[in-house]
């Protein structure tokens, strides 16, 4: 081998190695990785009570009940469960029926009480008059981009 | 702008600072660059 | 071997700054064109987005820029690679005025992005892997800059700024797919999408302007700072001073 050949061979080795070690390194520990964890993934009872969460999901069509002040109940769906949630404060403007949501907090009994709940809105932007003609009757917004962490890992 | 102004306006002012940096600095290092040059010659 | 003379010709640093005089005027005017066509028609003319409103023409700024941060990575790990195994100093050139620019666009993808969240999630800033991994992208700029700066001897200098640059490389697919592998709040990509178009057309097209108008400009920008390195480089020898015999008539 050349010198030139050896320097390659060192570059592309150290890559590699490094790319590996990447791979290993985000498998092992993909679940950390995860912003939020879906109503699925409380279902299927992973999680310590009482421990702090972010759960995402949509927020379910006719859920939407507003109590006294800013207290607001309704219910986070992914494509396969739902869970009641709880939340006193501001909304973010996104804040609908039909919309993406990712609510931090934790569950009391069979309710996720949230401090914080953020919008998640999806990657498709289209006017107003085209998006009206485009309802589903599932809504326009897809529980797709809610994956669960059991069908990732 | 809905509300956003500031957010769409700040986004877009920016845009341009980091565009006016980019086309002006490799210009001015140039002029320094070859005003030192003809210096040290 | 007398394919490769091209490439030669090419390499050497006289006849690349030639090139690069003939070349960036047109780079630069062009990305111009094409920049205020796209972001005028981007802030006054697109239609308004049925969920997120006016705030969504922050995508105009904020894809290009965010676009750009990967590429250049990409590009400055490629300048890295050859001039760690090939030892050419054009390339070593390269990935130092390549630097700045990819840092730049980093950190406006990094602002419009926070000048967007807020608005539209509620946050200016959350711990979610796309935007984690945008940051540690910036770091890597940042280090390869710092780098460069740290030692006395350029050619040390590059080699080192280029190992760096290599290894760094992993982090791009990371931030690339972190919406696909992981959840994230940060949505999924929209241009490069397959199966349905996800932005209509009216929005599309001045996307693709700044976009690609952004690449040319970028493009324009590393050849100004490539020949100020090869300036710098070459001080002394006989193309440099009879290059500023000339620019002083």
């Amino acid at each position: 081998m050349t010198k030139r050949q050896k320097r390659m061979a060192a570059v592309v080795l150290l890559l590699v190695g490094l790319s590996v070690a990447a791979v290993l390194g985000f498998t092992a520990f993909s679940k950390n990785m995860m912003y939020f964890q879906t109503p699925s993934d409380i279902a299927a009872g992973k999680l310590p009570e009482g421990a702090r969460i972010r759960l995402g999901g949509l927020v379910e069509k006719g859920s939407v009940q507003r109590g006294d002040g800013l207290l607001v109940n309704f219910s986070v769906a992914d494509c396969e469960a739902r869970l009641p949630v709880r939340y006193e404060g501001i909304l973010p403007d996104l804040f609908r029926e039909g919309q993406g949501i990712v609510a931090t907090g934790h569950m009391d009994g069979r309710t996720f009480v949230a401090d914080e709940v953020l919008a998640k809105h999806d990657e498709n932007y289209m006017p107003p008059e085209l998006a009206e003609k485009l309802v589903t009757p599932d809504g326009k917004h897809s529980c797709e981009q809610f994956k669960s962490m059991g069908a990732k890992a | 702008m809905g509300g956003y102004g500031l957010y769409v306006w700040g986004s877009f002012g920016c845009g341009l600072a980091v565009l006016a940096w980019n086309a002006l600095s490799p210009r001015l290092a140039r002029r320094a660059l070859m005003r030192q040059m003809t210096e040290s010659e | 071997m007398s394919s490769w003379t091209w490439f030669h010709r090419l390499a050497s640093p006289p006849s690349f700054f030639r090139l690069a005089d003939r070349l960036a005027p047109w780079l630069g005017w062009i990305a111009l064109a094409l920049l205020a066509y796209g972001w005028i028609n981007g802030l006054f003319f697109a239609p308004e987005d049925y969920q997120q409103k006016d705030a969504y023409r922050i995508i105009y700024v904020h894809v290009p820029a965010a676009a750009l941060s990967l590429s250049l990575y990409v590009g400055m790990a490629v300048a890295g690679f050859v001039a760690l195994v090939w030892r050419m100093k054009l390339a070593e050139s390269a990935l130092i005025a390549i630097a700045p620019v990819g840092a730049s666009f980093t950190a406006l993808a990094l602002v419009t992005g926070m000048l967007w969240g807020k608005p539209m999630w509620g946050a200016y800033w959350v711990w979610d892997a796309r935007l984690t991994s945008e940051l540690v992208l910036l770091f890597l700029y940042f280090g390869v800059i710092g780098l460069w700066q740290a030692f006395e001897d350029p050619r040390a200098a590059a080699r080192a700024c280029a190992l760096l640059a290599v290894v760094g490389v992993i982090n791009v697919p990371i931030v690339k797919y972190s919406v696909d592998w992981w959840n994230s709040l940060h949505q999924g990509s929209t241009i490069l999408k397959m199966g349905k178009p996800s932005i209509t057309a009216a929005m599309a097209w001045p996307l693709f302007a700044s976009v690609i108008g952004s690449y040319l400009f970028a493009g324009y920008v590393i050849l100004r700072r490539l020949q100020n390195e090869l300036l710098q480089r070459e001080a002394g020898t006989a193309w440099v001073r009879e290059l500023m015999g000339k620019s002083r008539v």
